[in-house]
């Protein structure tokens, strides 16, 4: 289908994509990759009267290191996710989703911050800013502010941002001695959005595990840490035992939504068989 | 209101005013009756409508006019003009790696990039590179065949000329 018309704006800077979108009253629609914008216009599920373009803004691009903090902006694209030699050093689970994420050539347009403004539950990224304790930073008139990932995704498709908010960049703590992760999803068919993935990051040093945070996707709303599972994991090496415990306690951890084409409890049970593979390829890459 | 764009199309330089709900697939085949892209889903599922911005397959079905606004556009025609194709071409053909025709462009431009990046991708490459691409009529291991096949024609011109 066409969508119906609209207005283009290109923004220069910041500001002026913020003065753009408050002078439409909120009636405008922020372009990124426009991988989810145009699908979502050509199907006639929204139909706002412009769209500003973010993509030229510069400091929306660029992937630096601050304080061993790693700043990626938000409009890298998910092949330069896939490729940037800082990513893999510095955020290496990302790389390790990357691949998960549709098809080659839609990852030629979309942007991180376009996957992680839009908060589709479905969504590799979001998880993975979960799993990292990534953080942030977004823009709006006022100011700029940083949100953990923790505050940062609330609902489908909703996330800490307000109406005309902008994320510039998302912010991944430095390494740690011992870090160690992994990433897995299974999907009907290669780069088709996932029935149930998985993202992990732990520290692991001399076999002992000492921090994990394990976060689900397309298993609720939002992007799920598995607090329960976390807990039976600490303090213990990762071998089959510590595995099979993990996995009962993720049963309380998750509660996905009834859904015609996967039930509840075949969705646990895949995100239970992904636990325990994940889980023995993170015991065995320390 | 309609806005004017300069890009370049198949090496071309153009000025065109165009709605800025026109995607870049309308702009090709309606206005400048490039009709070598096609377009089957307009929702970045099927791969019929890959075209190469500044050099990278993108779904001209998901991309507007007015994004390329600046940037160089190749689509099939220019692709097979310039004869960067050919040999692909000629696999597809003998193997009938095509029924309809309708994937075959989105395919050919998406094996392109493939062996621009990759000269010796396994098949499970190739098949990874065409995960965006729908046929619905060959059942793919032709296609598999083909680009295979090119690839190691390739290689061999190669090491014949060293
Ligand atoms: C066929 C197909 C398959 C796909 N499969 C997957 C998949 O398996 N996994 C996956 O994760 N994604 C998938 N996607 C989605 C793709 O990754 C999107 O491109 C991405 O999620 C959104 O990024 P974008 O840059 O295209 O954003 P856009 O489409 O431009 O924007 C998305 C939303 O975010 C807002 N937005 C964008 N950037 C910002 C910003 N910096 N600040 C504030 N708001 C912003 C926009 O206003 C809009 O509401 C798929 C898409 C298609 C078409
Ligand atoms: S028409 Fe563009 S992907 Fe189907
Ligand atoms: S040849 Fe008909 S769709 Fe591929």
């Amino acid at each position: 289908m066409k969508p119906p018309a609209f207005d283009y704006l290109r923004a220069e800077s910041i500001a002026g994509a913020l003065s753009a979108f408050q002078e439409k009253d909120g009636d405008a629609v922020y372009l990124a990759g426009g991988h989810s914008v145009v699908p979502s216009l050509n199907l006639r599920l929204q139909a706002p009267s412009s769209l500003i373009d973010i993509s030229a803004i510069d400091t929306l691009s660029g992937i630096s290191r601050h304080d061993g903090w790693l700043r990626i902006g938000a409009m890298t694209r998910h092949v330069d996710v896939l490729k940037n030699p800082e990513i893999g050093k510095h955020a290496p689970l990302f790389q390790a989703a990357a691949p998960h994420v549709a098809h080659p050539a839609i990852r030629n347009r979309g942007t991180i911050g376009g996957s992680l403004s839009l908060a589709d539950p479905a969504s590799e990224f979001p998880a993975v800013a979960l799993a990292l304790r990534a953080e942030m930073e977004v823009v709006n008139p006022q100011g700029l502010r940083r949100v953990p990932a923790d505050d940062f995704f609330i609902d489908i498709f909703e996330t800490d941002m307000e109406s005309g908010e902008i994320l510039q960049a998302v912010w991944i703590p430095p390494v740690q001695a011992g870090q160690v992760h992994a990433f897995d999803e299974l999907a009907r068919r290669q780069g088709d959005y996932a029935m149930v993935g998985v993202a992990i990051s732990g520290i692991l040093l001399a076999g002992i595990l000492s921090e994990i945070r394990i976060a689900f996707l397309s298993v609720g709303n939002k992007p799920t840490r598995a607090v329960a599972a976390e807990a039976a994991l600490i303090g213990l090496p990762v071998n089959a035992a510590a595995i099979a415990v993990a996995q009962e306690e993720l049963e309380k951890d998750l509660d996905p939504p009834e859904d015609p084409q996967l039930p509840p409890a075949a969705r646990k049970h895949m995100a239970r068989v992904l636990l325990g593979r994940t889980l023995t390829t993170l015991g065995a890459s320390a | 209101m309609k806005t004017e764009i300069s890009l370049t199309v198949n090496g071309e330089e153009l000025h065109a005013f165009v709605e800025p709900r026109l995607s870049l697939a309308d702009f090709l085949r309606d206005s400048l009756r490039l009709t070598g892209t096609h377009l089957g889903c307009e929702m970045g599922a099927c791969g019929a409508c890959l075209v190469l911005l500044t050099g990278t397959p993108v779904h001209a079905c998901l991309v507007l006019a007015v994004q390329a606004a600046g940037q160089d556009v190749e689509t099939i025609e220019g692709l097979s003009e310039r004869g960067a194709i050919g040999d692909l071409q000629k696999s597809f053909y003998e193997r009938n790696a095509l029924q309809c025709g309708y994937c075959t462009s989105g395919m050919i431009v998406s094996a392109h990039a493939l062996l621009a990046e990759n000269m010796t991708p396994a098949r499970a490459d190739i098949r990874d590179a065409l995960s965006g691409n729908y046929c619905r009529c060959t059942g793919y291991e032709a296609i598999v065949d083909a680009i295979e096949t090119t690839a190691v024609r390739r290689k061999s011109q190669v090491e014949a000329a060293e």
